[in-house]
């Protein structure tokens, strides 16, 4: 299905509701196109297109609820999809956690579709890739990359009046450039709703400049360290903490935010008070949805200000049970910074340790939050305000709540992408002492 | 899909995290998985895609036709929280033209749309064909004709009436809430994947496969201090029917815990997590240092996969995956040398795609090839690789091993692991043999938290159940215990194994590889097997 204006989505899903008979019914409605192209050892590899839409249909009696969909759109595939759901819903257990749909609501303009993202060619792409290959070869390096855009719409509309719309675009782009010999490794990552925004060609260099110097890295002990990290390796371990922020959880005792007899952390200071973690869907650097899947609007929310919990994100049978704001997960975070470069916190480190990346970050405590994984592409020791050498990787083993209490300097925030996740944020670099690096590794 | 969606989609929370499933595809009737599609429309329409393709110019077409099914019964203490039927159902092709690949996917499956998708991955290929460094080389592939794969399932899951998995599911809850659980997520995930698969070569195959996962995550909160702990499930996922669920006694190993074979007694593991959730709190917390472990295959088969599976991709060999999944240790050198020491003599590490039961079987791989077995470590050396058909001539192989795969028709298909297991002992040893030969061990139950470098060196796993070992008898539970060793180190510390008697598969539903990521469902087997000398940490950390 082509991209759908406001005016044909809201037609269709009009139609959709005509045929309802049941007590709700809601309407979601999403078309996406999605293109990618891969290369390795500086040849292209695979590349695709794909289409996709779809109708889903929820229908309610009572607390039951049925939910089916359909990828036609003729006026009797619309009717069969409602009255599938309704057979489903009839069928259904009742659920005493079921939430009445919500009604009408008000959102602001959402600013996350760009033409030229969404206008795309398949010589575009590969022009990109061209551009990103030739700075590897220069380099004599291997590269090996992903660049993938997608645009799409998304559209809702239910039995109680509420009505929602929003397109989007949005390009990530990665690389890994690795020397010849296999002993060095670099890597960069990129995001934006804005494909004109992206250069290929400067991401790679910064990929092979870290691959090349950190070629023959040196074994240093494991132990605690001051890390600086990058964007990229901080917010794979502060999503750790945005994916844990449920209510229920905390409330049920079984969260990093639960204290001894069912009272929660929320309201307390947890880390540095120079810690301001908030999402905000209007960011001109990170717009983001103005509603979600079931229809609340997302306004701007403070999670950690000051250092201290503020907010925690509820479904709506929780908050409805809690008798509190049903405040929905975000679909990005943003992390306050400083005004100093990355360079500039090098400069200003006595000794410590540059982290370019994070890897294979998995949860081993869910009561401190403890996470585990490895540094990768491009790690190095400082020394008198200099990266000195390379040094080989490490694993560590430390929780995010720890590391923001060990904050030393913030960076200035930019976008970036999670690589564990593939969610953008607006993260700085920080400066983090005592952080715990367990065992090294051999890997390059 | 990403993370956030599958929260929504079962409204679990934090416990989703617990949980790498991908969910592709869209919600449907229960009874409309049990409706069939004629293989006759999926031949026509895989001929339109060949010849457009054909037409436009490609030296080699393939076409997927994929109707994946899936369904989740999701429920938490006493109550029913989610139960979602999906289908997704569309076509890929993908095409040589100009020495490289293009491929595109849609779910329209009318002649026009198919026609256009092929000619999209035609347009794809010619203009990326100037960023090739050499053409693709496909080894040779004989059609196969009209062919016809199926699983070797007793019962349809899909078959089963909902009801009965509610009242299932209900039941565990209940039993482990007795036991002393405070919460409890419970679920049962199934899946058909129904594929059809066309070439150029002149093959036309439909497979049908089943897959199951039942599985529990239970929490035990220590009032007072706030403390919490979890035990999860000991099932495996399954290449199987419901029938996984009929429990036989002959199909459990009575060890400190019982440990199931073949048919999972999910009510009785549920009774025994509730309680052992509550001992784990009062387990004494592990001292670090260097331990002689017993893994039991509920754990090992993650190990297996992390250490051995993934460094033998030959995609990851030859720097294919370098930008994601990372590269591996075992380069092309090792291999020709016919002596690198992966292990010691006793570790025989097995790739095979016919294993009954197994997540990895099928008839055919997503480029055609008839599937088959063949060793991956011998008596300790390093002997062969996965491999697929644009990379058999680099080992010098006439054909390819058939480890082609897509997760779904919209997925471009690539190099993934076949299920890949270690050989039990030849001699008569139990698992009672193997600990009483340790002094100072652990023996650890279920699989935890695991991490590996892009290389696949350094690793550190976590697990469900630890308990201690001093001269040979079990001396109580511990916890905070997590173990952290070098692959090549620990494949050489290997102590002797159980024999087949003790032979069990565990396995992973979604194994992430690939850019976009793709979700694999593969399974590992082993006995019971010692690894001596291996460094323990201990995880407990406060936060304040």
């Amino acid at each position: 299905m082509a991209l759908l204006t406001k005016d044909e989505a809201f037609a269709l899903m009009k139609k959709v509701l005509s045929y309802s008979k049941a007590d709700e019914c809601e309407v979601n409605l999403n078309g996406n196109e999605n293109g990618n192209i891969r290369y390795a050892i500086n040849s292209v590899s695979t590349s695709g297109k794909t289409f996709q839409s779809t109708l889903v249909v929820a229908s309610a009696y009572g607390k039951k609820l049925g939910i089916a969909t359909i990828n036609e759109f003729d006026d009797a595939s619309l009717e069969k999809v409602v009255r599938r759901s309704e057979e489903l819903a009839q069928l259904a257990p009742e659920n005493p956690e079921y939430v009445s749909f919500l009604g009408p609501q008000k959102y602001a303009e959402p600013k996350m579709f760009i033409q030229s993202t969404a206008a795309i060619t398949p010589k575009q792409r590969a022009d990109m890739v061209e551009q990103s290959l030739a700075v590897a070869k220069a380099g004599n390096a291997i590269a090996a990359g992903f660049l993938e855009d997608s645009m799409g719409f998304a559209a809702m509309m239910n039995s109680k009046g509420l009505q929602a719309y929003s397109t989007s675009t949005n390009v990530n782009f990665s690389v890994t450039v690795r020397t010849q010999d296999g002993k060095g490794s670099g890597y960069a990552i990129r995001g934006y709703n804005d494909v004109s925004k992206l250069d290929t060609k400067s991401a790679t260099q910064i990929a092979t400049d870290k691959a090349v110097k950190s070629s023959t890295a040196k074994a240093i002990e494991p132990g605690k360290y001051t890390v600086i990290l990058e964007p990229a390796a901080a917010a794979v371990l502060l999503e750790n903490i945005f994916f844990s922020m449920d209510a229920r959880q905390a409330d049920e005792g079984r969260s990093f935010l639960s204290k001894p007899g069912g009272a929660t952390r929320l309201g307390e200071k947890m880390v540095d008070e120079r810690v301001n973690i908030y999402s905000d869907p209007h960011n001109a650097d990170l717009p983001t949805s103005t509603w979600n899947g079931d229809g609340r609007p997302q306004e701007r929310v403070s999670w950690i200000e000051k250092g201290v919990i503020k907010n925690l994100t509820y479904s709506r049978y929780w908050a409805e049970k809690k008798g509190v704001k049903a405040v929905p997960g975000p679909d990005a975070a943003i992390m306050e910074g400083g005004t100093k470069s990355l360079e500039e916190l090098i400069a200003g480190t006595k000794k410590g340790i540059l982290v370019t990346k994070l890897w294979y970050i998995r949860q081993v405590d869910p009561q401190s939050l403890l996470l585990t994984g490895l540094t990768r592409d491009g790690t190095f020791y400082i020394e008198n305000g200099k990266i000195q050498y390379p040094i080989k990787n490490f694993r560590f083993n430390e929780s995010p709540i720890i590391m923001l209490n060990n904050l030393e300097e913030l960076g200035k925030a930019e976008r970036t992408v999670s690589t564990e996740s593939n969610v953008n944020y607006l993260v700085p670099p920080m400066k983090i002492r005592d952080f715990t690096f367990s065992s090294l590794s051999d890997a390059v | 899909m990403k993370r956030r969606d599958f929260v929504y989609l079962t409204g679990m929370g934090a416990a989703a995290t617990m949980l790498p499933i991908p969910i592709v595809g869209n919600p449907i009737a229960p009874e409309r998985a049990l409706e069939a599609i004629d293989p006759a429309m999926k031949k026509r329409m895989a001929d339109v895609a060949l010849n457009a393709g054909r037409s436009k110019g490609a030296t080699y077409v393939d076409v997927r036709i994929g109707r994946y099914l899936n369904q989740f019964v999701v429920t938490r203490e006493d109550k029913v929280q989610n139960i979602v039927n999906t289908e997704s159902f569309g076509l890929g092709v993908r095409v040589i033209a100009n020495g490289g690949w293009g491929f595109a996917a849609t779910d329209k499956l009318d002649t026009d749309s198919v026609a256009k998708a092929a000619e999209a991955a035609v347009a794809i290929a010619k203009e990326n064909s100037r960023l090739l460094s050499k053409p693709v080389q496909l080894a040779p592939q004989k059609g196969h004709g009209e062919v016809s794969w199926k699983a070797p399932i007793v019962k349809n899951a899909f078959e089963v009436p909902i009801k009965e998995k509610v009242d299932l599911l209900l039941g565990v809850n209940a039993a482990a809430m007795k036991e002393g659980a405070n919460y409890i997520t419970s679920l049962l995930f199934l899946v058909n994947e129904q594929k059809y698969f066309a070439s150029t070569d002149g093959s036309y195959i439909d497979q049908d496969i089943h897959r199951i996962w039942p599985a529990f995550f239970i929490t035990k909160i220590d009032a007072t201090t706030g403390k919490f702990e979890t035990r999860n499930s000991l099932s495996a996922p399954m290449g199987m029917g419901y029938e996984y669920l009929d429990v036989r006694p002959e199909d459990k190993i009575k060890s400190v815990t019982t440990l199931y074979k073949g048919r999972y007694d999910m009510l009785e593991d549920a009774k025994a997590g509730g309680r052992q959730a509550g001992e784990k709190i009062a387990a004494k917390s592990v001292e670090a240092g260097k331990y002689d472990l017993i893994l039991d295959p509920s754990h090992l088969w993650l190990t297996i996969h992390e250490s051995v599976g993934h460094p033998t991709e030959l995609d990851r060999v030859l720097g294919y995956e370098a930008n994601f999944a990372g590269t591996s240790f075992l380069t092309l050198d090792k291999w020709q040398s016919k002596k690198f020491n992966f292990g010691n003599n006793l570790v025989n590490l097995v790739a095979d795609k016919t294993q009954v039961g197994s997540l990895g079987a099928v008839g055919y791989d997503d480029e055609g090839v008839r599937c088959g077995k063949w060793d991956l470590i011998k008596d300790g050396i390093l002997v062969n690789y996965q491999t697929i058909r644009d990379q058999a001539h680099i080992l010098g192989l006439d054909a390819s091993q058939g480890c082609c795969y897509a997760d779904n028709w919209s997925s471009v298909q690539f190099q993934r692991m076949p299920n890949v297991s270690l050989q039990p002992g030849k001699e008569k040893k139990s698992v009672d043999d193997l600990i009483k030969g340790v002094e100072k061990g652990i023996y650890i139950i279920g699989d935890g938290s695991f991490s590996i470098d892009q290389q696949r060196y350094n690793f550190q796993f976590g697990g469900q159940l630890f308990y201690e070992i001093k001269n040979g008898q079990i001396a109580g539970m511990l916890k905070d215990v997590a173990y952290q060793s070098n692959t090549q180190e620990f494949w050489n510390a290997c102590g002797g194994m159980a024999d087949e008697s003790d032979y069990r598969l565990g396995g992973a539903f979604g194994d992430g590889k690939g850019q976009p990521p793709q979700s694999n469902a593969v399974s590992h087997g082993s006995s019971t097997t010692r690894f001596n000398g291996v460094n323990v940490i201990n995880t407990a950390r406060k936060i304040g």
